[in-house]
């Protein structure tokens, strides 16, 4: 049973480690969206369209680390789209999100056909596999430069936003417009520019869904994983060291599944596999009063105000 | 500072003319601020104040007219330019960054502000500054943990770390206790006296003008009506060039009534903010038949949620509240039941939709009744106008039919509609809150009046207002809110502003 026990661990870090880093790209992205204030709901999309144009140019170049980049510049393009609507009058920032979350997919899709069949290479993983001499580990241990990445990202997205003039920019833009204004700031370029490198960094996660994990391209692959980055932005109020926090928390939950079914647990195994969207409802609810406000919410979100 | 002499700037706006398409909204106006001085700015609201010194701080562009700074003219067409003539100005609302320390909101206001941000230097730096300033201010909290004084403090404190030399204050003791604004008015005074700063001042104040404030100038209209040195202007000629020939409403008697009994009845009551934390604590307050309790104190000190437990637009955490005997829940059967009504303030956000038109608004409350309602559920629009009709006439509200969007009318005419359906029936209990803020005199005027003839007529009133003035006119006892508790009740001619002033600093 020890065994068994320590089997589902084991596969539950491996998993928390590679199914967290889409999660943790795309989070980081919105945190920065949602910090200069606006909230991008489109990311989804923007993630769709990344793992697609990752796919496809990591095929055409035979390079993966191109199709890396390519998913950034869509993502950007993408984040570039919501930034310019936005800035138009009386446009809300979360029916354009729902477009271009729609939009992206579809685009996808469309372009996408083509690539479902054919093999594009990989990223390759660094194998950490010599620390230790256990096989289950071994395998564990192989963790992809991306997630090392996000990591840093996190801590240097975490540093600058309390100490450089970009980071009190944007969060002065998310807190208070008006103040930004009266300092001479442009919000709608502020915004435009956060929400540009917010596609970025969804895009980037993207890449990682179709480069190396689950490492294809089809059209069930993201299931809603950009949605729920957003929802773990929330969770993490807007705080980019608790997104990797969150983000692995996700992630391991979602490793529930088929690390139970590798020890012959497959009694409910589809029931396991939805532990990822339970878990965004009760952090949802749980997280949330009636009677408060939102701890630490940017206090120009359209959905705080 | 011996070098600071001389350093202050005068300004000089002339022939100053806006016009917003067919409202002309300031007039040639031409007002002259010598250096050196602090300087008021009288008006009713909607006397242009705030247009004349957006003109001249360039957030609007003036149809006609020039400024002259330092007897040079000058084109301030945008804040930037204003802040590179070393102009500055202090909203009434302020314009810190909630979330950001004080030491954040300084250093990113600078034009100069560095890209990475060496914070030791930086706050080394602050400090130092701070050192040299009149008032402190803790520079590591978030401002939204800073008190209101300690926000406005830092407003002034932003204009100075910034180096303006010319700063405009639009009614910087609004949010501040006598005492508090009292040293802060001492503190900027003694600057301008040494020629560190020059200050336009707006207000409405006269117990500030006259105390701090070297000359003033008086807007009417749009128009400049007078002005002088203050010491050779009594508060009355201020008033009359002010108010003009607005013919105001005599103000009701108020009546004398032997002992009546308790009507609204708080013990204990608790309840928190929207962040959770306790915002009323433990508050007991007993309104008779026929009087009006005032609740003074600064804003932000939990009056305005007590008035939204007792309207329903807040949970009650513990306590008990009673109208005449009974437990009172504010839902809309029982405010029916028991009569009670209250005029909020911001009466467009609290008390009125803004987008339904002005006969369903006033109907708000009895809509479902006959005559409206027939068979409890046929609404028939009818006899709401009707009644709509004879309301508008009788509290006089202006409005160009019982048909327009409640948002079309203004601010005077929102809170007598609003005082028409909710003082047009029989009333026990009227809660109130700061009923007359931003109104012009004469629907100030009126407003008093009606709420003191429902006090006359045997109504518990209880009046919430951050206008001390107010207080001392209409209330028969006084309590104060500090922290959340009441820190003094006293009838109103056993206590005096000195007192209540302290109280509403917290101490006793």
């Amino acid at each position: 049973m020890s065994d068994a026990l320590t089997t589902v661990a084991v596969a539950m870090f491996a998993g928390a480690v590679r199914v967290s880093t889409p999660f943790l790209f795309v989070s980081l992205g919105e945190t920065l969206t949602e910090k200069s204030g606006r909230i991008n709901l489109g990311l989804e999309g923007t993630l769709v369209f990344g793992a697609m144009s990752a796919y496809a140019v990591s095929y055409l170049s035979g390079n993966p680390w191109v199709g890396v980049l390519a998913a950034g510049l869509a993502g950007s393009v993408f984040g570039m789209a919501h930034g310019f609507f936005c800035r138009l009058p009386k446009v809300s920032d979360i029916a354009i999100g729902i477009a271009l979350m729609l939009f992206g997919s579809g685009l996808a899709f469309f372009f996408g056909k083509g690539f479902i069949q054919p093999t594009a290479p990989r990223l390759q993983a660094i194998d950490f596999g010599f620390l230790t001499s256990d096989p289950q580990l071994k395998v564990a241990l192989q963790i992809n430069p991306l997630f090392f990445i996000g990591l840093a990202l996190a801590v240097v997205m975490w540093w600058a936003l309390a100490n450089t003039r970009f980071g009190l920019i944007v969060r002065m833009t998310g807190d208070s417009a008006a103040t930004a204004k009266a300092m001479g700031v442009s919000v709608d370029l502020v915004r435009f520019v956060a929400t540009t490198i917010g596609g970025f960094l969804a895009g980037v996660g993207g890449a990682f869904l179709s480069l190396y994990y689950p490492g294809s391209w089809n059209e069930g692959l993201s299931s809603g994983q950009g949605l729920m980055a957003v929802a773990l932005v929330i969770f993490s109020r807007w705080n980019p060291l608790m997104c990797v926090a969150a983000a692995l928390l996700f992630g391991a939950a979602g490793a529930l599944g088929p690390a139970l079914q590798s020890v012959g647990i497959s009694q409910g195994y589809h029931f396991f596999n939805a532990a990822p969207h339970i878990l965004t409802l009760a952090i949802l609810i749980a997280s949330s009063s009636s009677k408060r406000s939102l701890e630490g919410a940017p206090g120009e979100l359209s959905i705080t105000k | 500072m011996s070098e600071a002499g001389g350093r202050a700037i005068g300004v000089e706006t002339v022939g100053m003319t806006k016009i917003f398409g067919s409202l002309t909204a300031l007039e040639d106006v031409s007002i002259r601020v010598r250096p050196g001085t602090l300087h008021a700015l009288l008006g009713e609201n909607g006397a242009g104040k705030s247009t004349l010194v957006k003109c001249m701080m360039g957030f609007y562009q003036p149809t006609r007219g020039e400024m002259l700074v330092d007897g040079h003219e000058a084109a301030i067409r945008n804040p930037r330019e204003a802040s590179d003539a070393k102009l500055g100005m202090v909203y009434q609302h302020f314009t810190l960054v909630p979330s950001l320390t004080a030491a954040e909101n300084l250093v990113v206001s600078r034009p100069d502000c560095p890209a990475i941000v060496d914070w030791k230097r930086e706050i080394a730096a602050l400090e130092e500054f701070m050192a040299r300033m009149p008032f402190r201010v803790p520079l590591t909290t978030p401002v939204d943990n800073l008190s209101a004084g300690e926000k406005q403090k830092l407003e002034i404190l932003k204009q100075l770390y910034l180096d303006r030399r010319f700063v405009v204050l639009d009614e910087p003791t609004s949010v501040l206790t006598p005492d508090e604004a009292d040293e802060m008015l001492g503190l900027l005074k003694g600057m301008t006296t040494r020629g560190e700063l020059t200050i336009l001042m707006i207000t409405h104040k006269f117990r500030e003008v006259t105390a701090y404030a070297d000359e003033v100038s008086i807007l009417r209209r749009g128009r400049y009506v007078g002005g002088g040195l203050v010491g050779e202007m009594t508060t009355d000629d201020m008033a009359r060039l002010m108010i003009g020939d607005t013919e105001i409403r005599e103000r009701a008697a108020r009546l004398e009534h032997g002992p009546s009994p308790v009507v609204l009845d708080l013990t204990a009551v608790y309840a928190s903010d929207d962040d959770g934390l306790p915002a009323v604590t433990s508050v007991d307050l007993k309104v008779h038949a026929g009087e009006i309790v005032g609740i003074a104190g600064v804003s932000g000190n939990g009056q305005s949620e007590l008035v939204e437990v007792l309207s329903g637009q807040r949970d009650l955490d513990d306590g008990r509240i009673l109208v005449h005997g009974q437990g009172f829940e504010p839902v809309r059967d029982q405010m029916d039941k028991l009569k009670v009504f209250s005029l909020q303030e911001e009466p467009l956000r609290n008390s009125a939709v803004p987008r339904m038109t002005v006969a369903e608004n006033i109907a708000l409350r009895t809509f479902d009744k006959p005559p409206i309602t027939s068979l409890g559920w046929w609404l028939s629009p009818g006899p709401m106008r009707a009644k709509a009709r004879e309301l508008i006439d009788r509290y006089r509200v202006k409005t160009p039919s019982t048909e327009e969007p409640m948002e079309n009318l203004s601010g005077g005419n929102v809170q007598r509609a609003v005082l028409a359906r909710e003082l047009s029936g029989d009333v026990d209990v009227l809660i109130v809150a700061n009923p007359c803020f931003g109104l012009d005199f004469a629907s100030v005027s009126e407003i008093r009046s009606q709420i003191l003839e429902q006090r006359n007529r045997g109504a518990a009133v209880l009046l919430v207002s951050e206008d001390l003035d107010e207080i001392l006119e209409l209330a028969d006892r006084v309590a104060v809110m500090s922290g959340g508790r009441i820190t003094l009740q006293a009838p109103i001619g056993a206590t005096d502003r000195n007192a209540i002033g302290h109280a509403m600093a917290g101490g006793h």
